[in-house]
């Protein structure tokens, strides 16, 4: 009896599981599908759930008139404003940590900073970077996201840093180790976890943004997610190439997170208990 | 090899004075142990030898150079912490060459010294696992293998054997004891437990509220103490102690219950003032005789056996004493005994100041 009513559970939770996995993959799945579909099948009535053929028209087009680009522009601004954001980051959790700089207040300080509405401020830079003259421009971008993540940064690298047994740092200053040289080959392996975790959270955080990028961009550095909303018209909306401007933009972040899975759920767990 | 010197060492941290104008010398390849309740400041001023915390004031010289104000790196001093600090990423071999690697030696360098620590600590198989995959006394050997492959000056060890089992701990000191004698280098180690101090040091330093209370060989320490808090610090069981009243011009005192014991034929008779004073007896100064003449009467309240001897406890008046006897000389609870006390052995001291009176 007791037998059978954990195999019951088991099933009931597998079944769950199921559905929840459904409700998050099918948005994605049919993207795909519509990147592959003809303009016939998008629009067909009852909807077409498998594409007759694998039609790579859509993104041939993309590519040929040099639309695919923006993906290009997206991955340039978020790779590297996440390096100097973690790099400066790293850091300054580790001044706030080890140096207790700017006592216990000044932590909540800055993540208080990334707790400002983005459209608070999106205007004040714009005008300020017409000032600066970096409007449209990678650096740009690259400038603001960085400033953008930086308490996260700070936040998740000072709370992994707390956990490194002082020590460890310690006995390696006796051993002969520089503070710099403690952080590069003490601090970063045993921060290396969260290290990777809140970077890829940084990197989707602007590789997502919309908002920045739709004010700060004209022409030149369009990102994908600006792009692919340029594609909805008043008259009408061009769905096959939302579908595989979409899937590009995507695929990345699925890579991405699929291998880094195993720092990430580690990351989030070893941090998440002190602040 | 040089000596080192700590010179009118202060420490506050805020308004809290950790150590207060302390000075030791030791000579090169010494032993020393700084021993005492936690909070005494030993573990301070360890740090401060180590560089791991500056010194509000005073010196701490290495040979002929101060290194007071130079940096942990620069002092040239190896240490071994508590909690081994190994890096868990990182492979035994690669733990132990960690500080070699700091200072850039060379990878032929690495591996002889390696090899050499390896096989003087008998680690030599576990050199390509991960500390996680060690037990505890293997993690202490490899922190301890970091430590001696450097050539440094002086080894610091910061309560090495307190996160060991009991059993472990007996014989990583004797093992620390024997590296101690095959690399002739100074060692100052520090720790709470008065049997490691007695059983390591060739110098004792006991601390309290980091001031020194008392410094010297173990047997010294032992035998002479210079005060109460020297004297119940050192030894298990605690040194009994008791309010005793002395007479008739020093030949005679009485017992906090009203017995009588002769001082006739000792060290102090005639020579100590008659007044109150505190008693102080270790158990081993008690031993069980049959005849009953200037013995101490004890009706035995608590039996401890431990195989080889017996605690047996007793009150006199309301002072609890320990005493301890041969495994069978005493079969149950409410004995009584008839104990002789070895009085030229024992200590007195001012009830007042509490530093022993010497005779």
């Amino acid at each position: 009896m007791k037998q059978w009513d954990q195999g019951a559970r088991l099933w009931a939770r597998v079944f769950c599981a199921m559905i929840v996995t459904l409700f998050f993959v099918f948005p994605i799945y049919w993207l795909g599908a519509i990147s592959f579909k003809t303009a016939e099948e998008i629009f067909a009535y009852p909807p077409v759930w498998i594409p007759a053929n694998f039609n790579f028209h859509n993104y041939f087009v993309l590519f040929r008139d040099g639309e695919a680009w923006s993906i290009w522009n997206s991955f340039v601004t978020a790779s590297i404003s996440t390096l100097f954001a973690m790099f400066f980051g790293t850091i300054a959790a580790y001044s706030l940590v080890r140096y207790k700089t700017g006592g216990n207040h000044l932590g909540i300080w800055i993540i208080s900073q990334r707790m400002i509405p983005p459209i608070c401020v999106v205007f004040p830079v714009f005008l300020l970077f017409v000032a600066w003259d970096i409007v449209d421009t990678y650096t740009g971008l690259i400038v603001l996201y960085t400033a953008f993540n930086l308490p996260y940064v700070i936040w998740m690298m000072r709370g992994y840093i707390q956990e490194i047994p002082l020590e460890l740092e310690q006995s390696a200053l006796v051993d002969g180790l520089t503070r710099w040289a403690v952080l590069w080959k003490v601090v970063m392996p045993m921060a290396k976890s969260g290290l990777f975790a809140t970077a890829v959270f940084t990197f989707i955080f602007a590789w997502n943004d919309f908002l920045f990028a739709l004010i700060l961009s004209r022409s030149d550095v369009v990102t994908f997610p600006v792009k692919v909303t340029g594609y909805f018209g008043a008259q009408s909306s061009l769905w096959s190439k939302v579908g595989a401007l979409s899937m590009l933009g995507v695929l990345p972040m699925i890579f991405v997170v699929g291998t880094m899975q195993r720092f990430i759920v580690r990351g989030i767990s070893m941090g998440a208990v002190k602040g | 090899m040089p000596n080192l010197k700590i010179d009118n060492v202060n420490k506050f941290y805020g308004d809290v004075h950790a150590v207060k104008d302390l000075s030791i010398d030791v000579p090169a390849g010494e032993f020393v142990v700084l021993v005492g309740p936690s909070g005494c400041g030993k573990s301070t001023l360890l740090r401060s030898i180590a560089g791991l915390e500056e010194i509000s004031d005073g010196d701490i010289v290495l040979g002929d150079r101060s290194i007071a104000n130079l940096a942990p790196r620069d002092r040239n001093i190896a240490m071994v912490f508590q909690s081994y600090a190994l890096y868990p990423y990182l492979s035994v071999y690669e733990n132990i060459a960690f500080g070699l690697r700091a200072r850039k030696a060379s990878d032929d360098e690495i591996k002889k010294q390696v090899d050499w620590a390896s096989e003087l600590l008998d680690i030599g198989d576990y050199l390509k696992r991960f500390p996680r995959e060690l037990s505890g006394g293997q993690r202490q050997r490899v922190a301890i293998g970091r430590a001696i492959v450097r050539n440094a000056d002086l080894f610091l060890f910061d309560e090495p054997l307190s996160n060991l089992d009991a059993k472990l701990r007996d014989g990583m000191r004797e093992e620390i004891k024997r590296l101690h004698t095959k690399l002739g280098k100074t060692f100052v180690y520090v720790t709470h437990d008065q049997i490691e101090a007695m059983t390591l040091a060739d110098r004792i330093v006991l601390l309290r509220d980091g001031v020194i209370e008392q410094i010297g060989a173990p047997l010294d320490l032992f035998e002479r103490p210079k005060n109460i808090f020297v004297a119940g610090f050192l030894g298990s069981p605690p040194m009994n102690f008791m309010d005793v009243d002395v007479t008739e011009h020093g030949t005679s005192m009485a017992l906090p219950d009203g017995q009588i014991l002769s001082l006739a034929g000792t060290k102090i008779s005639g020579k100590i003032k008659d007044g109150a004073y505190t008693w102080g007896v270790r158990s081993e100064h008690l031993s069980k005789i049959t005849e009953t003449k200037n013995t101490v009467r004890a009706v035995i309240d608590v039996l401890q056996p431990t195989g080889s001897r017996t605690y047996g406890t007793f009150f006199l008046g309301d002072c609890h004493v320990v005493s301890e006897l041969e495994a069978h000389d005493v079969s149950k609870e409410g004995e009584i005994l008839h104990l002789a006390v070895a009085i030229d052995r024992t200590s007195f001291f001012d009830p007042e100041t509490g530093s022993a009176i010497n005779s």
